[in-house]
């Protein structure tokens, strides 16, 4: 067999914390695996050598908050073979799409000296309202191991096994009892899509709903239960509208709350 | 009659878990755990949830304080015993890439010896359901059959009912008539606390044998009686059966079905907790290079998309399908299948439910809504959001 070329993965950022790509730095143990069977061509926070596209997988972290990035992201979409979208910024507009309720001029003149300098979009926005996505991976961060699970998927053409069900399945796989059912927690976990491990219930906590809704979520109803649970509406609206406030089921909860 | 009844005092219960472990076992029972009383590896009498109850109704469940020393006051557990005979995650098998192509490597099952110390009768019903399940016929669960074949079953009759307990309606309780090897009604008195024990099978012939125990006189078999009796009564819910499979089956259009999927988060939760639930699904993995995959099964919920995936979508795209299958499934089809029920009255998919759906009261509005009168006793509906 002749020798395979090596794929070529390039990382993009965008509007977003770094926390994302920094799970494929944390990755350690796979990482040279990651490194062994993909070249990886453009990755400014891992290393200063940039080899020009195209790519056969560009992963893209941050949120369009810029006239500067929407033209941005439609230039990677060109070079890339396939786009994969990561974390909460990326596929639904990140905490940062709070601004997205508010007017954002206002926040200009508040925070910057010289607001004529500052180029803002008025919404932030996922890279999916720009570009096709191929696949979008969630999580504020997504978990080191589904990365490793989507680029495996990828380098081997085969779905990546990212279950869309409730967190509540992965807290009864790993036996957790449910801290809204035992305790009267409120606890985002029936709407939430899985991927975390459930790790907040099981440290005692409800679930923040990190990696937004899941695949069928009714949130009106648990929204109900979380007021027989004595929740406000302002509680309600703040749990909704966090990292993934401008997931399309998420902002309309919110606003059912306002 | 009574000399098939032996008492054990509850100053000797230590020893049941001292002989068990002696003989080989992990034994599991209950414990104190994230408030609730769950099923956890037992060395010591100090780990079990003395003088603790629970109060359970559709989607609360609460610890609360006995005002005796009662060893099993408690109703059923968070999660049944179907994690341990059927754990949710088990890995299939795993293969290499050799130069001429690939190499299986099938997984070794090594199944633990485990005793279940306080099993209640409807999970007894559960684990013989899913026996009809994965032991009956031409195919085999290596990985149920394995672990079923090498437990030792302490059960416990119930000595109360919860808020969400109905095996009186289901035929499946609160008395084990079978399924063990030892069985326990505890009493607790004023001024004795004891265990009226009977035998189910030599296994556990030769365990009380080694217990300190003797005969039962007339009066405690009597207490213990009298006391099953009292519980078959103070039943949280009541599921009227009667015709239960024809009236599901002229209803797969109801409006009911509407109404219960304006609450069902379909989150998977009752499907999860259900002692006789089975479905899994298979996840394929591959590491980064390609030279190693494996074959995952996990649990998985006719409440999931993927559940009904089929080329091109979900077949049962729909809360309201998906509702539909499970009740449908539990109280109708699965007599067609297995010859039984899939419910055993457990109550559990009720209490921890996040949004309090109950299935007794679903299957009441059924019922009602081709024209019968709700049966006297029947609990009324509960009040929801």
């Amino acid at each position: 067999m002749p020798p395979k070329r090596k794929p070529k993965l390039a990382v993009w950022k965008f509007a977003s914390c770094d926390g994302c790509q920094l799970s494929l730095l944390d990755c350690e143990d796979e990482l040279l695996d990651v490194a062994g069977e993909i070249e990886i061509a453009y990755f400014p926070e891992a290393t200063r050598a940039m080899v020009k596209g195209p790519y056969d997988l560009s992963l893209v972290e941050g949120s369009v908050t810029t006239p500067h990035d929407a033209q941005r992201i439609q230039k990677i979409r060109k070079e890339s073979d396939y786009l994969v979208t990561i974390g909460a910024c990326a596929t639904a507009g990140g905490i940062q799409a709070l601004r997205n309720y508010k007017d954002v001029r206002e926040f200009i003149s508040f925070v910057y000296a010289t607001p004529e300098y500052i180029e803002t979009l008025p919404k932030s926005t996922p890279i999916s309202d720009h570009v096709f996505v191929d696949f979008e991976l969630r999580g504020c961060p997504i978990n080191k191991y589904q990365l490793v699970e989507v680029i495996s998927a990828f380098l081997h053409g085969r779905k990546p096994n990212t279950p869309p069900h409730s967190v509540c399945v992965e807290c009864k796989q790993r036996g957790t009892v449910c801290v809204m059912v035992a305790q009267g927690t409120p606890c985002m976990g029936p709407v939430t899509h899985a991927g975390c491990g459930a790790i907040c219930p099981a440290f005692n906590r409800g679930c923040y709903g990190c990696f937004g809704p899941m695949e069928s979520p009714d949130t009106k109803s648990l929204s109900d239960w979380w007021k027989r649970l004595g929740a406000s509406d302002d509680d309600i609206l703040r749990a909704f509208r966090s990292f993934n406030a401008y997931a399309e089921i998420f902002r309309r909860e919110s606003e059912a709350h306002e | 009659m009574t000399q098939q009844f032996s008492i054990l005092e509850r100053e000797d219960f230590q020893k049941l878990i001292d002989v068990l472990s002696a003989d080989g076992y992990q034994v599991i029972g209950p414990t104190l755990g994230e408030g609730a009383v769950i099923y956890d590896e037992l060395t010591s009498i100090e780990q079990m949830p003395i003088g603790w109850t629970d109060i359970q109704e559709g989607g609360k469940y609460r610890l609360e304080r006995r005002d005796d020393d009662a060893l099993f006051g408690f109703n059923t557990s968070p999660q049944s015993w179907k994690r341990f005979l059927h754990p949710p995650s088990v890995r299939l098998w795993q293969a290499h890439r050799t130069d001429e192509g690939f190499e299986l490597q099938h997984e070794p099952i090594e199944a633990p010896r485990m005793a279940f110390l306080g099993v209640r009768s409807c999970d007894l019903h559960a684990i013989a359901i899913q026996d009809k399940v994965f032991m009956n016929g031409d195919y085999l669960d290596p990985t149920y059959k394995s672990r079923r074949e090498k437990i030792f079953v302490v059960a416990v009759n119930c000595g109360q009912a919860g808020g969400t307990c109905f095996c009186s309606s289901m035929n499946t309780g609160p008395k084990a008539e079978g399924g063990f090897d030892l069985a326990l009604t505890e009493i607790v008195e004023s001024r004795q606390h004891y265990f009226v024990v009977e035998v189910g099978s030599e296994k556990g012939q030769e365990v009380l044998h080694q217990l300190p125990h003797r005969p039962a006189k007339d009066s405690e078999v009597k207490a213990a009686d009298n006391l099953l009796k009292k519980v078959s009564k103070q039943m949280g819910r009541i599921l009227d059966t009667e015709q239960m499979q024809d009236i599901l089956y002229r209803n797969y259009e109801n409006a009911r079905w509407d109404s219960v999927a304006q609450r069902c988060l379909s989150c998977a939760n009752c499907t999860m907790v259900c002692p006789t639930c089975f479905c899994t699904t298979i996840q394929d993995v591959t590491d980064l290079s390609g030279s190693h995959a494996e074959r995952v099964r996990r649990w998985d919920s006719c409440f999931t998309m993927d559940f009904s995936y089929i080329h091109g979508g979900s077949i049962r795209y729909s809360q309201k399908s998906r509702y539909r299958q499970w009740m449908t499934h539990k109280l109708a089809t699965w007599f067609d299948q297995f010859g039984t029920a899939g419910c055993v009255g457990c109550g559990r998919c009720i209490t921890w439910c996040p949004v309090g759906i109950d299935l007794t009261e679903e299957m009441a509005a059924i019922r009602e809504s081709e024209g019968a009168a709700p049966k006297p006793g029947r609990k009324p509906a509960s009040a929801k959001p």
